[in-house]
């Protein structure tokens, strides 16, 4: 008796909910939905693009934390299609937690060459970025630093600038290096960085560089797109002038080449305009939208052919790229996590 | 603890009232419990290796930002109250409320037009370096902004208001011929101020610091954006770079241990204050400030205002007056329409919920529900990030659920109900801010002495209608003054709005962070101005209210029994 009245009211509940849920869905019309951990700035132009193209609308949900929980907690019935990343260990997540799906897309095989996307198509790269020393042009003769290894050379003493060590840019970096030199040697070369740290590290890569300008510091390493996005800012002029105090180095080209690291994007599991947001992949992936990411972003473009804008020829030329797996990177990030703990990098 | 309180208690009211308290608490402290049931399931044990490595760093930097802050936003705030209630001089009263501003100015926009403003390209330095010569940093000495020392500063400046508003209230609140008395026995001013005011006071002060303490220990844009390592910033570590939410869950549980140590410190201090409003004291006596001293008391209150309010207000409204036509837009509007909404929505909430646990505490009284209702505040210091999945947790099982039973028995999906909308922000800002208007219900209605609920009953009203008829009109004021306080909070809250909003839904909080955290302070300015302007709405009405109580109590003999209430925040 009881368990019928109360069924029948939940029956109400839900039909009142379901109109109101479908009132809500039905009014939409072909779209897809985005779940970002990349800022507005850098992935706009190219999703306003997308919407020209297909007419197919685009909605973010943009964050910098808890995307990856929100996701798993809504289950079969989140709303998100698309999660867009701005490295590699945001997407390791995600496959490990099983809120993936693979894409089986003659286009994106084409377009993404193997190593920028996983064997069972459950990610995909879209943009490469280098992680780089920024050197002061004044104070740092060219040819003088040429490796990571030697940040950590005492010469450097209260020279050098970065950002957090807990930055998935930095243990990026420092899960490189454990993949090359293990732990003992990778905590050795960190604590030496720290002893030549000029202040706590602080602020984002382009305040590093700004720091050097300034004569805080003579070298800081930060990610290769951030010098064009100084380079290039007309609304902030100053920025300009942060750009030009520096020289760029490409470090370990005489070895393994310089660290690489992706933003990309994976399709969700239970994501309800699967083939939108495979088109959208697709896009991504295209011509077009490489060459936007190159020209207006600074990044490098996955897809082979496509030509690197017109500013990053100048100033970056050709490099050698570590290409070491990405996966095997991001395996190393705990570990690196823990060291920055250790040697106490951050205080 | 009075006789008449515990034999309300087994009244079957009292028995009533009891469950009330029990639901509402229970369904605030939902995405608490949420969190402590994720900390039983860590991915790994953290513990050895921060205790080997950066907890007490982290708890080091926590404990001296807290001394920093609860330092200097006590003197400020209790010299700044003490000065505009009880001398005179002149700007008096401008500074009565106006020293209320800084309330709305959220501490993450100070923070970034400070380091705007004083870092080496600022114009601050810029200028001394054209001034005196020097040619880059290496020349000169010049106080690092982003630092421990500079986020003290950022967060007194705009925290100072709690104990302010506090303070003062105590103070006007104070029978004025206890201080005579204490002069008529000797006692200089400092010494009767030391000695008799100050002691009196200390009660509503402690509620005013415990409020500014929690907000410390919650904050993380400020203390993120100075590279200062608290606690809050190892719960995101742990969480993000080391992917174990469960043990950045037991950080965040376990910094609730100074939390609850606050609370019980702040109803410790309540405690002793059970004496009940009498009738308006006499005229007071003033002390009036002249010449030297009554210059430095303007100036004091003018460089508090200045620095909390003045400077980053003028800051902002240059870059948003630069390029006004094109950041006003129908969205930044709707933007704008979006926060008012939640706020105020918000703010309800949590006076209705607040009303329901302060006066179910007042009859239903004993340790257990004590116990809830203090259960209940947690939300106020749990991160605001941690907090959030705390919410997405019971909101998307209980969508989960229905949905399933729909799909099940009725062949249709309902989706997700509470956690994909805007209830999810809804809800964890009640949870989140409950704590700011019960407490301010519950000071409020302390001050209600017993005998009117036992003159009320005794003529045959029983607990709702004595609520409504008497009680309601009597802590009016204390209502509406936590309203106000949870409407601005919920103005500047950023971490979890950012985490919980559906599609293309933004609030101000959020409009300004994305801006801002990339260097663009300028297109973020007008965001940030909103938001101030928008808070200042309630800090006016606040200070309406307060109005008129200073000197001219004797005109308006029937405001003294909002007096208190003021005193309601906690």
């Amino acid at each position: 008796m009881l368990s019928r009245s109360l069924s029948k009211g939940f029956s109400c509940i839900a039909v009142a909910a379901a109109t109101f849920g479908f009132a809500l869905t039905s009014a939409a019309a072909e779209q897809v939905n985005i779940y970002s951990y990349r800022q507005p700035f850098l992935i706009e132009p190219v999703l306003d693009a997308f919407t020209d193209e297909t007419g197919i609308e685009t909605r973010v949900v943009y964050a910098s934390k808890g995307l990856v929980e929100r996701l798993e907690r809504e289950g079969r019935n989140s709303p998100a299609d698309l999660v867009l990343t701005s490295n590699t260990s945001n997407l390791m997540q995600l496959v490990d937690e099983e809120l993936t799906q693979p894409v089986d897309s003659e286009v994106l095989e084409e377009n993404i060459p193997a190593q920028f996307r996983d064997e069972e198509g459950n990610w995909f790269g879209l943009t490469t970025r280098a992680r780089l020393i920024y050197a002061s042009k004044d104070r740092v003769k060219p040819g003088e630093i040429t490796s990571y290894e030697e940040l950590a050379d005492p010469k450097w003493k209260g020279r050098i600038c970065t950002r957090s060590g807990k930055h998935p840019y930095s243990l990026s970096l420092i899960a490189s290096m454990i993949a090359y030199h293990g732990e003992a040697k990778t905590k050795e070369w960190l604590e030496g960085v720290k002893a030549n740290l000029a202040r706590k590290p602080q602020g984002n890569d382009r305040a590093q560089v700004k720091a050097i300008s300034e004569g805080v510091c003579d070298l800081s390493l930060g990610n290769s797109y951030y010098f064009g996005k100084m380079i290039t800012n007309e609304e902030e002029p100053e920025q300009i002038e942060w750009a030009k105090s520096v020289n760029l180095v490409f470090p370990n080209q005489d070895d393994r080449g310089t660290h690489m690291f992706i933003s990309g994007a994976a399709v969700t599991k239970h994501a309800p305009n699967r083939d939108n947001a495979v088109k959208l992949l697709e896009f991504l992936s295209g011509e077009q939208a490489q060459y936007l990411y190159a020209e207006k972003n600074f990044e490098f473009p996955v897809r082979p052919g496509v030509e690197r804008s017109e500013l990053i020829q100048e100033t970056m030329g050709e490099f050698k790229e570590d290409d070491l797996s990405l996966t095997e990177i991001a395996s190393y990030v705990p570990a690196a996590s823990k060291l920055v703990d250790e040697v106490a990098f951050d205080f | 603890m009075s006789k008449q309180e515990s034999a309300m208690g087994s009244s079957p009211s009292g028995r009533r009232w009891f469950w009330v308290v029990l639901i509402v608490a229970l369904l605030v402290a939902l995405p608490v419990l949420s969190v402590f049931a994720l900390a039983f399931f860590p991915e790994e044990n953290i513990w050895p290796h921060l205790w080997d490595t950066v907890l007490f760093h982290y708890i080091g930097a926590t404990l001296t930002l807290s001394l920093g802050v609860a330092l200097c936003t006590l003197v400020t705030g209790v010299a700044a109250a003490w000065l505009v209630s009880m001398c005179r001089f002149p700007g008096r009263r401008f500074f009565e409320w106006g020293l209320l501003l800084p309330f709305a100015v959220p501490a993450y926009v100070i923070a970034y037009v400070y380091t705007d403003l004083l870092e080496y390209a600022g114009p601050v330095q810029q200028f001394l370096r054209e001034t005196f010569g020097w040619q880059t940093s290496r020349d000169y000495w010049f106080p690092e902004i982003r630092s421990m020392g500079g986020a003290i500063a950022m967060l007194s400046l705009v925290l100072y208001p709690y104990v302010y508003m506090l303070a003062r209230a105590a103070f006007l609140e104070q029978c004025g011929s206890i201080r005579a008395a204490s002069r008529s026995l000797g006692c200089s001013p400092w010494q009767s101020f030391l000695r008799v005011s100050l002691p009196m006071a200390r009660p509503a002060v402690a509620v005013g610091l415990s409020l500014v303490l929690m907000e410390t220990l919650n904050d993380f844009g400020t203390v993120d954006f100075f590279a200062v390592r608290t606690l809050s910033v190892g719960i995101y570590d742990t969480w993000l770079s080391r992917g174990n939410l469960g043990g950045a869950a037991q950080i965040a549980c376990s910094t609730l241990v100074f939390v609850v140590l606050l609370v019980t410190l702040e109803r410790m201090a309540r405690r002793r204050q059970r004496h009940f409003v009498q009738s308006p004291g006499a005229k007071r006596d003033y002390y009036v400030l002249r010449g030297g001293r009554a210059l430095a008391a303007t100036i004091f209150c003018s460089l508090v205002l200045l620095g909390g309010f003045g400077v980053p207000t003028l800051v902002l409204l240059q870059y948003a007056l630069g390029n006004f036509a094109s950041y006003w837009t129908d969205d930044f509007l709707s933007i704008a329409g979006n926060s008012f909404l939640l706020s105020s929505v918000a703010a309800l909430a949590t006076a209705l919920l607040g009303l329901l646990l302060a006066y179910g505490k007042r009859l239903a009284s004993g340790n257990t529900v004590r116990a809830l209702v203090g259960f209940s505040k947690l939300g106020y210091a749990m991160p605001g990030a941690v907090m959030a999945i705390g919410v997405i947790i019971p909101l998307a099982a209980f969508d989960n659920t229905l949905d399933d039973f729909a799909r099940r028995y009725l062949d249709t999906s309902t989706g997700l109900l509470l956690s994909g909308s805007v209830f999810a922000i809804l809800f964890a800002y009640t949870a989140r801010f409950l704590a700011v208007s019960t407490g301010a219900i519950e000071s409020s209605l302390d001050k209600v002495t017993p005998s009117m609920d036992r003159a009320s009953r005794s003529l045959g009203r029983n607990s709702w209608q004595t609520l409504w008829a008497v009680h309601l009109p009597l802590v009016r004021a204390g209502i509406l003054s936590g309203a106000i306080v949870v409407f601005v909070d919920c103005m500047k809250e950023l971490p979890a709005t950012l985490l919980l909003r559906p599609f293309g839904f933004d609030t101000l909080a959020t409009y300004v962070y994305q801006f801002a955290s990339d260097e663009m302070l300028e297109r973020s300015a007008l965001g940030a101005l909103m938001i101030v302007l928008v808070g200042l709405l309630p800090v006016i009405l606040l200070s309406r209210a307060m109005r008129g109580r200073g000197d001219d109590t004797e005109e308006k003999p029937a405001e003294v029994a909002e007096l208190p209430t003021t005193a309601a925040i906690g």
